[in-house]
């Protein structure tokens, strides 16, 4: 009982403290609770990051940023072509805006081998952008090689997860995911 | 009040954890087949000092596994001693140190000590290190790296330095530790990955690559000042750096012009120049030690394999041919060999070839070796290799005989790079 109340009664005390106004401007929510029945969603149609929400909602294709390669493969495959075409047509329509690509790879091999494959990866994807339709200086390809691995297993469920390439945006005001 | 002192103590065994958890511990796994044998006699003079500078000097020659430590058998002997040959000669040993440790009228302490022969009955020369007094080990090291060289002929490593890289806890810290793992110092922490650290020829910097700007970029990092600068962060990804053998200029790779190529920049970040022009892959150049001439991956020719061309580019010569992936190529400093990374089966393991023969040798049974790095006396090579699905660095002799194990107790420790003599 005791281990409850304290929080609660913190809690309480807490609310019943802040006696500060909230800012509107800045108040872009820091974390979305399941199960408050509550959707935030902030004026403008700006994530938290300050990117559209068409970015970054779910339901969106264009949150859809992960593009995976085979085995010590660099080509962009089929079933990833109309991801990276829906990206290229936003790219068109917002020239302001700008994407970082950053290439992955699976943990085996040279450290300095798999960067480079890693960059082979972005530039595949870059590539395809830019025969789409974005320009050049939109985008920006770069490798994380094998140093920042989604999933850290050693199997090749994890792998294959690894094995990738990652679309950042960044808003013509310079917030965003890079 | 004894609160507060236990609350004391417990921040200083906390302290003491941490600093335990920090070092290298080292475990030798092989030794070389004729071992000489050699005894290290306590040191006379201030008794503490003294233990602590026997207790370096026994503990690097036996490290090395060239050497067979002889028992003093409680013998302190200082360096102007009688020294009976005959005893010593009956206990097995071929070389006998004898030495003191003493406080000079400047407040220093002064490491002496004289190195025997006694099959030849006769001093085979002596020294005297003058020294703070929390740097004994140091003069340990250094009498140990004399009767390394007067008895094998080669200069000893035990005075030299190692920079790696420990992740733990989504922590990357590139650490600075004398040859056996002991008195390690963070350089640079992150958050975000470093590789590939490489010393400077002189000692005084390491050039590596960190991801700390979202994306790999090359500093130079001065290790006294802690000052850092940028040398190459243009578009794309920048790594692999190498320092040529003057220190005046680096190889390092860029994927600025499209595929990862090698250029060369100097110390500074002036003067890029593009050294490679193909269409693959071509990274983790290394100069040769005479400077002449660049070993290097590219995957030109279909697989990733190592080729070496002129310091200032041009044609390139394929030097590996065995099995599908030979990556990660470093000519030792005496330039006779070439250690590198093999994938055989499957399993990543450490190769080196002799350069005259063109032999290559396997030299570990281990599956995951990653980012050799000679001794400067190019008789060890220093790895990062998987034990127990962590990291671990071990030190291997480049015939294969001597193995040791460093390893730290809370995170992977990767990326090794062996220091330059001490100069």
């Amino acid at each position: 009982m005791n281990k409850l109340l304290v929080p609660a009664l913190l809690a309480a005390l807490i609310v019943g403290c802040s006696s500060t106004p909230v800012d509107e401007t800045s108040g872009a929510p820091v974390e979305s609770r399941s199960g408050s029945g509550v959707t935030p969603v902030t004026a403008g149609g700006l994530d938290s990051r300050g990117l559209p929400r068409e970015l970054t909602d779910p339901k969106s294709q264009l949150s859809q940023r992960s593009i995976y390669f085979d085995l010590d493969k660099y080509e962009v495959k089929a079933e990833y072509q109309d991801l990276v075409a829906a990206h290229a047509k936003y790219l068109i329509a917002n020239r302001g805006f700008k994407v970082l690509i950053q290439g992955n790879t699976d943990e085996r091999g040279s450290r300095e081998y798999n960067l480079s494959l890693g960059q082979k990866r972005s530039d595949a994807v870059k590539r395809s952008l830019v025969l789409l339709g974005a320009k050049e200086d939109q985008v920006e390809s770069v490798s994380l090689g094998e140093e920042k691995p989604k999933n850290p297993g050693h199997d090749e469920a994890a792998w294959a997860e690894n094995r990738r390439a990652d679309i950042l945006y960044r808003a013509p005001d310079g917030r965003g995911e890079f | 009040m004894p609160q507060i002192f236990h609350k004391i103590l417990f921040a200083l065994s906390l302290l003491a954890a941490v600093t335990a958890q920090a070092q290298l511990s080292v475990e030798i796994t092989g030794a070389g087949a004729n071992r000489i044998p050699v005894a290290i006699a306590n040191f006379a003079g201030d008794a503490a000092a003294a233990q602590v500078v026997t207790a370096t000097v026994r503990a690097d020659l036996e490290r090395s596994g060239l050497f067979k430590l002889i028992d003093p058998a409680g013998a302190t002997l200082d360096e102007n001693a009688q020294v009976s040959f005959a005893d010593w000669k009956g206990r097995g040993a071929d070389a006998l140190a004898a030495g003191s440790v003493t406080r000079g009228p400047d407040g220093r302490m002064q490491a002496r000590f004289r190195l025997y022969d006694t099959q030849k009955q006769a001093a085979l020369g002596g020294a005297v290190y003058v020294t703070g007094n929390d740097q004994l080990r140091a003069a340990g090291h250094r009498i140990a790296d004399y009767i390394y060289e007067k008895l094998t002929g080669e200069k000893g490593v035990f005075s030299t330095r190692i920079a790696y890289v420990v992740k733990s806890g989504g922590q990357f810290r590139l650490q600075i530790a004398d040859a056996d793992g002991q008195g390690a110092v963070t350089a640079l922490s992150s958050t975000e990955p470093i590789i590939s650290p490489v010393w400077s020829p002189d000692g005084s910097k390491l050039a590596y690559v960190s991801f700390e700007k979202k994306k790999p970029v090359i500093y130079v990092h001065a290790l006294a000042s802690g000052q850092r600068q940028v040398v190459a962060n243009f578009k794309g990804s920048n790594s692999a750096p190498a320092w040529s053998p003057d220190g005046r200029k680096l190889a390092v790779v860029l994927s600025k012009d499209g595929n990862s190529q090698i250029y060369s920049v100097n110390a500074d970040g002036t003067g890029l120049q593009r050294l490679t022009q193909s269409a693959g892959i071509d990274t983790e150049p290394r100069y040769s030690p005479d400077g002449g001439s660049i070993y290097f991956t590219s995957d030109r020719g279909g697989s990733p394999q190592i080729y070496r061309m002129g310091a200032n580019g041009g044609d390139a010569q394929r030097i590996t041919f065995e099995g599908s992936y030979n990556v990660s190529p470093r000519p030792s400093p005496d330039g006779k060999s070439l250690a590198f990374i093999s994938r055989r089966d499957g399993r990543f393991q450490l190769a080196v070839m002799d350069l005259a023969s063109k032999q290559v040798q396997i030299l570990t049974d281990s599956n995951k070796d990653e980012s050799p790095s000679f001794a400067p006396n190019s008789r060890m090579i220093l790895i990062a290799t998987e034990t127990g699905g962590r990291g671990v660095l071990s030190a291997v002799s480049s015939d294969g005989r001597i193995k040791q194990r460093l390893s730290i107790a809370a995170g992977d420790v990767r990326e090794p790079a062996w220091g330059p003599f001490i100069q």
